[in-house]
């Protein structure tokens, strides 16, 4: 083999011709991987189309939602250093030029996504308030000169856009000088005196209003720095801050307490801290689901099923809106490259224009769907055969379909937010507090004829007036903003339920005073016939109940609300053709994403039938046959053993299964011989067990290995 | 084990087990098998057995029928529900990696085609009895200091270890079983190169998993999709690899001369180098990322790195059970992994040959020739001295927490001996060993030299028999 020696272990393979040469497209490995299945060069460019936009609104959003929060950073750093500059005299001034301002930026466990939040932090920094933005990773600083080195080398950098010309004189700053806080703060005299005339040409237009913008620098991950290092990086640039601006920003985890912990008081003492805050990470998913899935704006969707993988991953595992946006992307790229259909993955018109492109094998394909032989099984016999033969009539009726199947999200999703509306805030939260949640019991069957759903009706029914009038309200909106045209009437009913409401409070104010003036006719009775006529008052008041006008409305409302989801709220595989636009394989995003290596190779060790299907290896559970590959048998004989290991006894344990095994087989080898064989296939087996880990070489005893699992058998 | 082993040796394809596991008084019979041995060395061995299992015997009966009993009850409770369609299977996730081998293995089991139903309470309910079982079983395991295991040694079995060389002759004649079963494994694997090339073009990179070497199948990638690409084959195993020989390899391509002078100096040209020149492509293959020598935090951290570059596509392959506990969040975002199982039953053959096996001859020691050869050209002064350390040696060699022999006590016995008479003549001699690697010294806690033989105490009982034989 070409790429195995006992010298080295790297291999370069430079193919000789010039490596410039045309590369093969990406397509290709796309439409040859499924033998030249159908539309692949389409399907491969809708992929990237929608993964494009998906991916921009994704990023999009992400600035959206931390806007707020680096407005507020962004304020912070402005007023943090020019009130020093003014009135330096001052001796409360003095005193607080000592402290560094810090921004303790709280950014939360979903440690995957802080460097897109931090990046695009400093971009807005370096537009907003100073030229000057460094951001450190703790892996990068092992002890202060490396510190100072990265803090250095990036400064200048920073420095270099500004003036192209001294780059080269920087260069060679970089390799002499030795590096210190002095240098560094005489390095930025002489920039920020250089560069100031040339600032306002510079167009920036925030930065130029200070003689001296300030230097930030931002500490990506702030508890993993040594302490040391944070230390005497404080007190040194403490002592220079007069002449060196300095911001810091801690990039922080977990809590802020962290920064008492790491820094002693004296430390601290010289920062002068605010705590900013992130969005929790779930409130990111939750606007990253609304706008990505939650819409019609891309007609790609997730199933039950995989919905609730990417949600559990995130939830349980990581908290991470990276990983959920790559799982996304798999789940894209994989309904793309394993649908043939998913070619009428887009928006309509182009989906459209596409049938009328499709294939006769792609017609077949429709055909094949389930969900549309449902729907031709329910038609007529003569439109049956018309569809099954034509493909013609075949095409139209897909169009047809497809629009439906448009119309049919459309009126999905607004249903769906009303629905939330009224169960959002219901107590215990039968149909959950997110609506993701209630989008996957909606996705996963009729929602109606679930328990949960009957107790959210009956909640609903036991609502004040003024709740039920704000979900009303919201509702309202909620249809309003839509353009729908099926759901106008919708609207306009809700508008006459709010209306019918309004006019009930006119009518109880008369209840009330009537009632009030009743009691009044009461007063002057004794203690016996008051406690009689407030019974029969109560009697009344339960069996007229019903009817007050409120109730009924209520009543009303409720059904309202049941027909309309009822109506809309039909699970997805119900609609012919969905499987154009839902991706439903969970179990291989599953597969790639949340992998279990150790479950495969205990199968693999265990029951090698999983893999191997030779009925030789077929066996009950908790025995294997002794045909098995020979590290499955050591495998199941070190089961047996507790933490140490006598190889003798396995070895001959070992040997014992073997030979039974080979009995069966050709006697042709000497006996010596054969032993000497099965000690060397023991061997191997043995060392390939290590090699997995499952044992290790032991000192505690001669011939000893110690088992590194526990449990078995 | 000598039990199960003959279990299994009787039960050919079907299982006897469970009838076996009913009748508590199963007798010990080890199948004439062992022809090999004189019939003395067998009917020894059997006794031994026996009385070894005397001891163990009640808690491995007990354990063998409780456990499997429970194992096949939970077993059908899930098949059952097995016909249906994968309705649920996100349930199982809140399962922590530390997973009871029950439930991996029916996850396994069942993920080809029918992925299983985990209904919400049942599930639930399991995993705590299960978790509770682990951990029984790990107090089990670890409860008692004593671990009862017979003393045999391989010394006694006269089976002298083998090198690699006839090790790899004796394995040759064995005929490979199963092939065609592993040759549609393997094919089953190779249909899905186009999809790796696609998935490594569009940002994500690939780990491979699963039992049995991955190193052909590796290897037929390569040379079925990569010959016209740059790319880099790195052999994880070798004993020798490190990462700044991984990135100066990356280096060669991009034909840097000079040097760098840290590895972090190193990465951060190559990561500019590929982003200034996005026409660059690069695929790095390495066998084995979770090897000795690769699984370190700073090495994964730069090669996540390099991985997580644009046009740097990184496929790779993990074997360790634990491998996957090498990478925390921040580095699985860096490689942004693809998870892949490929189980090969392939042998690792070139992964276990750089002598670091177990059972395998290690060069790198003395054997007890050389030992003989290296004394014999010494004084016999010197022999002495020698001989008193290896007397001392084997006089402990049943204490674990000897680290040993003191200098100083070295020096007054040599004295005592008549064999040295100052402690520079002795350090003379000792420097001397040291050159022939016979002795090692080491500064034990309180600072003194403590010296020992880094030989195995068999070889030196060996070399001692000799010894007196020749005298």
């Amino acid at each position: 083999m070409a790429t195995s020696s006992v010298s080295k272990g790297c291999f370069v393979f430079k193919p000789n011709f010039k490596k410039r040469k045309i590369s093969v497209p990406i397509e290709d490995y796309f439409n040859k991987g499924k033998n030249a299945s159908e539309d692949s060069k389409l399907r491969f460019e809708t992929y990237q189309l929608i993964w494009q936009q998906m991916k921009s609104e994704t990023e999009r959003l992400q600035e959206e939602l931390n806007k707020n929060l680096f407005d507020s950073l962004v304020e912070f750093l402005q007023t943090s250093h020019s009130g020093l500059w003014k009135n330096s005299k001052d001796w409360s001034c003095e005193i607080k030029l000592r402290e560094i301002p810090t921004a303790a930026l709280v950014l939360g466990v979903n440690v995957t996504d802080h460097d897109l939040t931090l990046r695009s932090l400093t971009e807005v920094l370096q537009n907003n308030v100073t030229p000057y933005v460094v951001s450190l990773q703790a892996k990068d600083c092992p002890d202060m000169k490396h510190f100072l080195q990265k803090l250095v080398s990036q400064l200048m950098d920073c420095k270099v856009d500004v003036q192209s010309k001294e780059k080269e004189s920087v260069q060679v700053i970089q390799k002499n000088v030795h590096y210190s806080m002095d240098s560094l703060s005489a390095w930025y005299m002489s920039v920020t005196q250089k560069t100031d005339p040339k600032m306002p040409r510079k167009k920036r237009t925030s930065s130029s209003q200070w003689q001296s913008p300030p230097v930030v620098l931002i500490l990506k991950d702030m508890e993993s720095f040594t302490t040391k290092v944070l230390q005497d990086f404080i007190i040194i640039s403490s002592q220079h801050l007069h002449e060196f601006p300095l911001i810091l920003i801690f990039g922080i985890a977990t809590s802020p307490v962290v920064i008492h912990r790491l820094l002693p008081h004296a430390v601290s003492s010289l920062l002068c801290i605010e705590l900013f805050q992130s969005l929790s990470c779930k409130e990111h998913l939750t606007t990253v689901l609304d706008k990505l899935l939650l819409t019609t704006q891309f007609p790609f969707k997730l199933s039950e099923k995989v919905l609730q993988i990417l949600t559990n991953i995130f939830l349980y595992h990581d908290f991470s809106i990276q990983n959920f946006i790559k799982g996304l992307q798999l789940s894209l790229l994989e309904h793309f490259y394993s649908q043939p259909l998913s070619v009428l993955c887009c928006n309509l018109p182009e989906a459209k224009r596409r049938i009328r492109f499709l294939s006769a094998n792609q017609c077949e394909n429709i055909r094949r769907l389930p969900s549309f032989r449902r729907y031709v099984e329910k038609q007529s016999s003569e439109k049956q055969v018309t569809l099954l033969t034509s493909d013609k009539f075949l095409k139209e009726e897909t169009q047809s379909l497809l629009e439906n199947l448009h119309v049919y999200h459309k009126n999905y999703f607004l249903v769906l937010r009303c629905l939330h509306q009224f169960t959002s805030s219901l107590p215990k939260y039968p149909l959950g507090r997110q609506i993701r949640e209630l989008y996957c019991m909606c996705l996963e069957k009729s929602i109606w004829d679930s328990e949960e759903y009957a107790s959210v009706l009956q909640l609903l029914r036991l609502l004040a007036k003024d709740e039920l009038m704000a979900m009303l309200q919201n509702c309202f909106k909620l249809f309003q903003s839509s353009s729908g045209k099926e759901l106008g009437n919708t609207a306009k009913r809700i508008e006459e339920f709010l209306a019918q409401f309004q006019s009930l409070d006119a009518e109880t104010k008369e209840e009330e005073d009537t009632s009030q003036s009743q009691s009044k006719g009461l007063q002057k009775t004794d203690l016996y016939h008051l406690q009689k006529s407030l019974l029969e008052m109560k009697e009344l008041r339960s069996t007229s109940k019903r009817q007050t006008k409120f109730e009924v409305l209520r009543e009303q409302v409720v059904s309202f609300v049941d027909s309309l989801v009822r109506e809309y709220l039909l699970p997805p595989d119900t609609q012919p053709l969905h499987e154009t636009l839902y991706f439903s394989s969970a179990h291989t995003l599953r597969q790639h994403l949340n992998a279990a290596p150790r479950i495969a190779l205990h199968t693999a060790l265990n029951n090698p039938y999983y893999y191997l299907k030779n009925e030789a290896l077929r066996s009950e559970e908790g025995c294997i046959p002794n045909v098995a590959p020979d590290i499955c048998i050591a495998y199941k004989l070190h089961l047996e053993c507790s933490r140490l290991i006598n190889l003798v006894d396995w070895s001959e344990a070992f040997a014992t299964v073997v030979t039974a095994a080979e009995k069966m087989d050709a006697n042709s080898v000497t006996s010596e011989e054969r032993n000497e064989i099965i000690h060397a296939r023991f061997i191997r087996a043995v060392s390939e067990l290590e090699l997995l880990g499952f044992i290790k070489p032991t000192k505690q005893k001669t011939d000893h290995v110690a088992r590194l699992t526990w449990g078995g058998c | 084990m000598a039990k199960l082993a003959s279990e299994l040796a009787k039960t050919p394809r079907k299982s006897v087990l469970l009838n076996m596991k009913n009748d508590p008084k199963i007798t010990i019979d080890i199948p004439q098998c062992s022809k090999g041995h004189s019939s003395s060395d067998k009917s020894q061995l059997k006794n031994n057995d026996k009385s070894e299992f005397l001891s163990t015997a009640p808690r491995g009966l007990r354990k063998r029928l409780i456990v499997p009993r429970s194992h096949s009850d939970s077993e059908s409770e899930y098949s059952a529900s097995n016909s249906e369609d994968d309705e649920g299977v996100a349930q199982e996730y809140e399962e922590d990696t530390n997973e009871d081998i029950l439930s991996q293995k029916i996850q396994a089991q069942n993920r080809e085609v029918s992925a299983p139903v985990f209904r919400e309470t049942p599930s639930k309910k399991m995993k705590r009895e299960k978790t509770s079982h682990l951990v029984e079983k790990y107090f089990e395991a670890h409860s008692s200091s004593k671990v009862l295991t017979s003393d045999r040694t391989l010394q006694k079995l006269k089976r002298a270890k083998l090198d690699q060389q006839t090790l790899h002759n004796l394995l040759s004649k064995v005929s490979p079983s199963f092939s065609a079963e592993l040759k549609q494994l393997n094919q089953q694997h190779e249909q899905l190169f186009h999809k790796w090339m696609l998935q490594l073009h569009l940002g994500f990179n690939i780990v491979l998993y699963g039992l049995g070497s991955k190193r052909d199948l590796l290897e037929r990638f390569r040379t079925t999709m990569l010959q016209d690409c740059i790319h880099i084959v790195i052999n994880g195993f070798f004993p020798g690899i490190s990462v700044k020989s991984v990135l100066n390899s990356v280096t060669e391509v991009l034909d840097h001369v000079g040097t760098f002078r840290s590895v972090l100096d190193q990465l951060e040209w190559i990561t500019n180098k590929f982003k200034e020149d996005s026409s660059l492509e690069l695929f790095l293959l390495i066998h084995n990322l979770d090897s000795q020598m690769l699984r370190g935090d700073k090495s994964q951290q730069i090669i996540g790195q390099l991985s997580s570059l644009r046009n740097i596509y990184l496929i790779a392959s993990i074997d360790h059970l634990n491998a996957p506990l090498m990478w925390d969040h921040a580095k699985q975002s860096l490689y942004n992994w693809l998870w892949y199982e490929t189980t090969t039953y392939s042998h690792y053959t070139e992964e276990t040959s750089y002598e670091n096996s177990l059972l395998v001859k290690q060069s790198g020691s003395l054997p007890l020739s050389s030992l003989i050869h290296v004394l014999r050209s010494l004084t016999p002064n010197a022999r002495g001295i020698f001989r008193l350390l290896i007397k001392y040696q084997l006089d402990n060699q049943d204490n674990p927490s000897y680290i040993g022999l003191c200098f100083q006590d070295f020096y007054q016995q040599c004295r005592e001996a008549f064999l040295v008479n100052s402690d520079l003549t002795l350090r003379a001699q000792l420097t001397e060993f040291r050159d022939h690697k016979l002795i090692r010294t080491k500064k034990g806690t309180d600072g003194v030299e403590y010296l020992l033989i880094p030989v195995d105490n068999g070889i030196l009982t060996d070399f001692l028999e000799n010894e007196e034989e020749e005298l």
